[in-house]
């Protein structure tokens, strides 16, 4: 009798099946979604003293789960490290993947994977010491790295130095936050990462002013939620998703004026916003689905300059993440 | 027959067929290899059924493939272009190389301060007993953190390196030492190193045949050293000194030439030292106070200095109770090495089950051949070990 | 006249032999050698440990909320001050945080129980609070049963640590016990299967196995059922331990006389018999003392779990690290945070071990 109780809880505790061919029915059933993010990477997943999570890419679940159970809130967050993020999507412990995941070729076909768009556009740079006056990665010539272990920037830094003859020294790390501290004490004379964890990581300096970034971008690490392959309609609710949100920022749709908007504004506002139109309809959505995005979430603008942005500690200026029409290439495709 | 089976019966009566012992074992063991088999054939058939239902690739066919990324220190030579397979064995001998010199330095420091707690001198005792209880009730990880990131990280930048007679130098980046450069002809220096321990190890046994024999003690030690240190000196000074030395020199971003000992491979060595002697200490306490006080008072009513007691009666008897502990305390330091990832020492487990692991994305092959190699490795020490134990056991006559 | 002999006083041992100055001379300065240890250490201790205190009491910040407020030379305490929720409870609902301070004072109390209940009702007790403990506590952690569910990616901080460690050591227990009984079976195949279970998950590092738990284990599964990862991280640590809870009992079955099995063949007890009521409970009963200072072993390395993502404390002060309102570098404070709790409770630990030890070897000692 103890014995069946115990095995009943643990059973109810440890086992959750899930048909995975329609993601949006459990997700649905559940009530929530089940979205893994990183450990901790500031402006982009973090912790608050509260157990709150916030972030860009926690932005993307937030929307996901605004558009498909009309409320942001209902996210339940599974921090993965960088060796198990795939097989927890693969097995359904999750239902997205936004965890600043470069989006390769290998990736999205060897993996079972599909990469749902583009969330930030990154590309790995160098920080280095102000002292050693440095102005260009050529001339690092001899010296040493600290990077990050797992990340695809190990690769591209091999491939930079032996694009260019030049030797170098690598000291890699297992976080990023270690990687500062490598380069802090002196251990190496220039730090690799992402651009993006760049500015974070020399906001955690005790000299930020010490050290510059170097204007050099030597890959291309365009950042994105995954879903798994094979659930096609899934994939088009994230994909829509994280395009709504920067439809809302092309169309000037702002989590306070989107109410206003959806009665009275332009048509394509108008459609964005579901009040004209039968978008979410086609998705399997409420027709509001953009609506909730944007009002509960914000745009993609607010929500990066929030996280990433100006408005936080990071101060990211936006560069190639900012709409087509004002420099960058962010553009998302016809909401009609 | 009547009668013999009657005899047998009498003793004990027959039970059924299904409760005699043999059978019940014979039946236990059938179900549990069937147990164990279905267990197995369901593990792997789910396994397969997953891997090909989101296309991972099985098989070995990576370990041939370039790698693409830097390996910061490797015993063989290793560029961005060689096979993943080259990074195993490069993460392997990282591995080796750590545990080996930090199994000698944990033995030592184990037994000095094992010997400390013990001390006469109260302030020496007590500061051995902090050093036990602070070491081995935090974390190992933890200790890594500290040595490398608390301790090590202290030390003056390239430029400001603290520098002895200008050829050694001690910074951030770890000790600069000049490096001995063999030109031809060194080979026979080499081989009378060879010679010479070979000459010592005859040596010795023909020491202890004759202390056996005759009682005549032979000053073994010094005389092994003598030979191991003058023989190849004797023959690198015929052969006319083929050597030359390289001073490290400050050029560009770092050190040029000699040899660099990296700041990961000695906070990596001393965490691992450290802890798993406060570990050996315990042990080595146990041991010595195993050893009764009879002996010590019996040696020393013979006349044999205190040097000679420890060394002929204390140690000798302190070891058996010493060795098997210790057999499981290297174990588990060549197990903790592991933990190299979290600074950055590129071990088997940072290399290849980090790196490579992430690159190729076949975990199942990956982990299973990293945990394999660290079993055989315990399993050799583990012999090793043993061998001596049973070396050294109290031969009862 | 009185005869009775009065001994005059006696007298005080010479100056030169009692006292502090005697107590030096002896113990301190014996010999140059010593005399040379002594002035060593003595150097080191008044050069280092004065500045250390400096920078964890008297130049510490401890008031505040915010990083801001960390504006004197010594430790930013505000910072564990500000996270110590999470560090202890990870994210757990702040309302609902009683539930695990009731499993833990639950703990304290069956272990506890265990050195104050009279002798002929620690054995009962004590077996019906194994069995029961758990199922309590995980009805308090978990929910269900009209209580609020809480997800197990909610459980965190340094709670998990101690609930990692107690669960791994009761699940160990059992498959320990059955591991180190085949061992030392008769039937080939069996000793066979145990001996390569003790000896693989003995002889590897407990990162690969959690590493196996984290991206190997959910492909074991049929597609569709997943494990949870708390449950995996619990699977690894128990196998891991289970292999060397299995030594430790074999050390204990090991050091039971064969006149005791004997006897109690003799009296026509068969094999689960002997072992229940003979052999098992004199093993167990010396093998208490390893069995601690394993739980301490693997009370440490709780903090592994970290690697594979799990928010026990180490992972918690790591992630604290990375908030953007906390980009200061923090590290030291935080590292040296998690270091003071886990040498409070393990050498409390091994000092219990030691009692126990002490408390036990009036039993068999038989010289």
């Amino acid at each position: 009798m103890k014995k069946s109780v115990l095995f009943g809880l643990v059973t109810a505790a440890i086992f959750s099946t899930n048909v995975q061919a329609d993601t949006l029915e459990d997700v649905k059933k559940a009530g929530m979604l089940k979205c893994g993010v990183s450990t901790g990477l500031a402006g982009f997943s973090q912790k608050d003293e509260k157990g709150n999570w916030s972030g860009l890419d926690v932005d993307v679940c937030r929307g996901v789960a605004a558009a498909v159970l009309g409320d942001a809130s209902k996210v339940s967050y599974k921090p993965l490290t960088a060796k198990e993020r795939f097989t927890a999507l693969q097995s359904g412990e999750i239902d997205i993947l936004s965890r600043n995941t470069t989006w390769t070729a290998t990736r999205d076909t060897s993996l079972g994977l599909n990469f749902a768009g583009v969330v930030y556009y990154d590309g790995a740079g160098f920080m280095v010491n102000k002292k050693l006056g440095i102005d260009s990665a050529l001339k690092l010539d001899g010296a040493a790295a600290c990077i990050q272990a797992g990340t695809s920037t190990e690769l591209a830094i091999a491939d930079y130095f032996r694009e260019n003859n030049m030797k170098y020294k690598v000291v890699t790390f297992e976080t990023s936050d270690q990687t500062r501290s490598g380069f802090e004490s002196g251990r190496c004379d220039f730090l690799v990462s992402d651009q993006s964890q760049l500015y974070s990581l020399r906001i955690g300096l005790k000299d930020p002013e010490g050290a510059v970034v170097l204007p050099e971008v030597i890959s291309k690490e365009p950042l994105g939620p995954v879903v798994r392959q094979g659930d096609d309609k899934w994939f088009n609710i994230v994909k829509w998703s994280l395009n709504a949100m920067i439809e809302g920022e092309f169309q000037g749709v702002t989590s306070a004026n989107a109410d206003e908007m959806a009665k009275s504004g332009k048509p394509g506002q108008k459609r964005l916003l579901g009040s004209e139109g039968d978008l979410g309809e086609k998705l399997g959505l409420s027709a509001d689905w953009a609506h909730q995005i944007i009002k509960q979430v914000g745009n993609y603008s607010e929500s990066f300059e929030r996280n990433v942005g100006m408005g936080s500690a990071l101060k990211i200026s936006r560069g190639l993440n900012a709409q087509w029409n004002k420099g960058g290439i962010l553009y998302s495709p016809a909401m009609r | 027959m009547q009668t013999n089976k009657s005899k047998n019966s009498s003793a004990t009566p027959k039970a059924a067929f299904y409760n005699r012992a043999e059978v019940r074992s014979v039946i236990f063991q059938v179900i549990v290899f069937l147990g164990l088999a279905y267990f197995f054939y369901t593990i792997y058939n789910n396994t397969m059924t997953n891997m090909e239902a989101r296309g991972i690739r099985t098989g070995f066919g990576f370990m041939s493939q370039p790698a693409g990324f830097d390996i910061l220190l490797s015993l063989i030579p290793f560029e961005a272009t060689d096979s993943y397979g080259r990074t195993f064995f490069v993460g392997l001998l990282n591995t080796l190389l750590v545990s080996a010199i930090s199994i000698v330095f944990a033995t030592l420091l184990g037994f000095l301060v094992g010997v400390s707690r013990l001390s006469s001198n109260w302030l020496v005792a007590k500061v051995a007993t902090v050093f036990v209880e602070t070491f081995r009730n935090i974390p190992l990880l933890l200790q890594i953190f500290f040595w490398y990131f608390a301790v090590l990280a202290t030390l003056p930048g390239v430029r400001d390196s603290i520098s002895v007679a200008d050829s050694i130098f001690v910074n951030v980046r770890g000790l600069s030492v000049p490096k001995i450069v063999w030109s031809d002809g060194a080979s026979i220096v080499f081989y009378a190193l060879l010679a010479a321990i070979a000459g010592a190890f005859f040596l010795s046994r023909w020491a202890r045949k004759r202390q056996e024999n005759t009682g005549q003690p032979f000053p073994t030690l010094w005389a092994t050293l003598g030979l191991i240190i003058g023989l190849p000196l004797l023959t690198f000074l015929i052969a006319g000194s083929p050597a030359s030395v390289e001073v490290p020199k400050l050029e560009g971003f770092g050190f040029k030439g000699g040899m660099t000992l990296i700041p990961e491979l000695v906070a990596l060595t001393v965490a691992l030292s450290v802890y798993t002697a406060a570990f050996i200490a315990e042990a080595v306490r146990a041991g010595v106070q195993s050893v009764s006080h009879g002996q010590v008072e019996a040696a020393a009513a013979l006349g044999l200095p205190h040097a000679k007691v420890l060394r002929f009666v204390t140690i000798p008897q302190a070891l058996r109770v010493i060795v098997p502990p210790l057999n499981s305390q290297y174990q588990n330091l060549i197990k903790n090495s592991s933990l190299a990832m979290a600074i950055g020492y590129p071990d088997l487990v940072a290399v290849f089950m980090g790196s490579t692991l992430n690159q190729v994305g076949q975990a199942v092959e990956i982990v299973f051949m990293t945990m394999m190699v660290y079993l055989l490795i315990n399993l050799t020490l583990s012999m090793f070990m043993n061998w001596y134990n049973a070396r050294i056991k109290l031969v009862e006559r | 006249m009185d005869n009775t002999f009065t001994p005059i006083e006696a007298r005080k041992p010479p100056s030169s032999a009692i006292g502090p100055i005697a107590w030096m001379k002896e113990s301190l300065f014996s010999s140059p050698v010593n005399t040379l240890l002594t002035v060593f250490f003595a150097y080191i201790i008044i050069r280092f440990i004065p500045p250390v205190l400096d920078w964890a009491f008297i130049s510490a910040n401890w008031v505040g909320t915010t990083q801001d407020e960390c504006t004197k030379s010594g430790a930013c305490w505000i910072f564990i001050k500000q996270w110590s929720g999470q560090l202890l409870y990870g994210s757990y609902p702040e309302e609902l945080r009683w539930r695990v301070n009731l499993a833990l004072i639950g703990l304290v109390a069956v272990v506890v129980m265990q050195f104050f209940l009279p002798q002929h009702l620690r054995r009962r007790v004590g077996w019906v609070s194994l069995l029961v403990y758990p199922l309590i506590s995980i009805w308090l952690m978990y929910g269900g049963l009209g209580l609020e569910t809480v997800s197990t990616d909610k459980w965190g901080g340094f709670s998990l640590n101690i609930l990692l460690a107690f669960a791994g050591i009761l699940m160990s227990l059992p498959i320990g016990i059955i591991w180190a009984l085949g061992r030392q079976s008769q039937m080939p195949f069996v000793k066979v299967v145990c001996i390569s279970s003790i000896e693989l998950f003995r002889g590897v590092p407990l990162i690969t196995i959690l590493f196996m738990g984290s991206v190997m284990l959910p492909l074991f599964f049929p597609a569709g059922v997943q494990l949870d990862k708390l449950m995996r991280a619990f699977i690894a640590i128990t196998l891991f331990q289970s292999a060397y809870m299995a030594e430790v009992i074999r050390g204990g079955l090991q050091a039971i006389p064969k006149g005791q099995v004997e006897a109690a063949n003799s009296l026509g007890l068969g094999y689960w018999k002997t072992m229940r009521l003979i052999v098992l409970p004199q093993a167990l009963k010396i093998s208490i003392p390893n069995i601690v200072n394993t739980f301490i072993a693997l009370f440490k390395d709780t903090t592994l779990v970290l690697i594979i993502g799990l928010f026990e404390i180490l992972s918690t002060i790591q992630a604290a690290l990375q908030n953007s309102n906390w980009l200061g570098g923090h590290h030291i404070e935080g590292y040296v945070f998690v270091a003071f709790v886990f040498w409070v409770f393990c050498y409390t630990m091994s000092r219990i071990s030691v009692h126990i030890e002490q408390k036990l070897n009036t039993g068999h000692s038989r010289s």
